[in-house]
């Protein structure tokens, strides 16, 4: 697994020109479920080696939050070969979160 | 000492508690109700099919033994109507938000009954849920900074609830949707007493995105945000502020065969996880959620008794 902290500066070479899918985290430390989202998030990424998983703090990035129309956190959003394939609001269990990347 | 909330003095909350009592009886427990007759206990005319009744009783007179039987043993049980449940800081206790005050505790049971408002049957709630509708205003307001959002309830809790919006959000408009306008409205806010009929999206959105309510009167009310608050903050809306997980169906409290929430420390029992909706069941779940807190407590205090 592939843990990374996505900014407005890194986007585009972390997840527009990323190889493999990309699993963004939009999250906040003010936000309960956000916080158990995130060890659920790790526990499944880790069966996926291809996976890399983008952390964005809204709080931070406030203009990322804005582009991906992300209104309630913790918000998910699966990109691949660049494009948004699939996106999740609210916290979900494993199997949800699994079924959610095989999109 | 080691501290625990009882949400709900219903058969689940009190059985909770007199197992937690018994299990650790230096435990700090307050076991929170909205008042007697709140539940739906009272709402069962004569129960007879429950173990121990030699003629049977009502529902309000099963329920006005329960908590006078926790009584004497010592609990204490405080009126108070819950509005938000959250981790501390710390990430190893929690703050139950009232009516009165906030309350920390170690544990937390929710045993608050099942939802029973009925679902809105507004078209197009699901689709703008997490863009635009929200159940949670302290999770949600931030991204609604100066922005119009209205509150869609009559009671405390949307009174609540709009306290929470009015420092972040632009213009703050209160829904009662058919009910009459409560007291203690903040003079700002606006308020519309009709029923909501339609939420309309933004155009050529993706995903789509609230722009407006429609009201009966045919009446548009733009707005970016509306934060569900009707009733009571039950036990989904509990859970969700805090980070539980729900059943499949969104209408319970996801637990394991303990009554073990995803978050450590928070249990939840009785109507609020669904399935059989009797006292017996209540009971019984209240007791293991009682169980496994005791257990919890036991093992979070281990480390810290060496310091």
């Amino acid at each position: 697994m592939n843990n990374v902290t996505i900014t407005k500066d890194n986007f585009s070479a972390e997840v527009l020109q990323a190889q493999g899918p990309v699993l963004l985290d939009f999250w906040a430390d003010w936000c309960g479920p956000c916080r158990m989202l995130s060890p659920i998030i790790d526990q499944v990424a880790a069966q996926h080696a291809e996976l890399k998983v983008g952390r964005i703090n809204v709080d931070e990035q406030p203009e990322l939050a804005q582009q991906f129309n992300v209104m309630s956190i913790p918000t998910l959003v699966l990109f691949r070969g660049g494009k948004p394939v699939n996106q999740s609001v609210g916290l979900i269990p494993p199997e949800q979160l699994e079924s959610f990347i095989a999109q | 000492m080691a501290s625990a909330i009882i949400i709900g003095a219903g058969p689940a909350g009190i059985s909770a508690g007199l197992y937690l009592h018994r299990g650790l009886p230096a435990t700090d427990i307050r076991i929170l109700t909205k008042g007697a007759g709140t539940g739906s206990l009272a709402q069962a005319g004569l129960i007879e099919n429950y173990y121990g009744l030699e003629a049977p009783i009502s529902g309000a007179e099963l329920e006005r033994r329960g908590r006078a039987g926790a009584e004497r043993l010592g609990l204490t049980i405080a009126e108070r109507e819950v509005f938000g449940l959250r981790l501390n800081d710390k990430v190893d206790g929690f703050l139950v938000e009232t009516d009165k005050d906030t309350m920390e505790a170690d544990v937390v049971i929710m045993a608050t009954g099942a939802a029973r408002e009925k679902p809105l049957g507004l078209p197009g709630l699901e689709e703008l849920t997490g863009h635009g509708i929200s159940y949670c205003a302290i999770c949600d307001a931030f991204f609604y900074r100066g922005k119009p959002v209205g509150v869609l309830g009559a009671g405390d809790y949307a009174l609540h609830e709009l306290g929470v919006l009015l420092p972040i959000a632009g213009e703050v408009s209160l829904f009662t949707n058919g009910a009459p306008a409560p007291a203690g409205v903040p003079t700002s806010v606006t308020v519309y007493t009709e029923p909501l009929q339609a939420l309309t999206p933004a155009p050529d959105t993706t995903p789509h995105r609230l722009a407006a309510v429609e009201l009966t009167s045919g009446q548009t009310v733009p707005l970016a945000g509306l934060f569900i608050a009707l009733g009571t903050a039950g036990s989904t809306i509990l859970a969700r502020k805090a980070g539980a997980l729900l059943t499949d169906d969104g209408r319970s409290v996801r637990v394991d065969e303990h009554m073990a929430t995803n978050i450590p420390g928070l249990f939840a029992a009785g109507d609020s996880i669904g399935g059989l909706l009797q006292v017996a069941k209540a009971v019984y779940e209240g007791a293991e959620a009682g169980l496994a807190a005791v257990r919890y407590l036991r093992q979070k205090s281990r480390p810290q008794s060496s310091t």
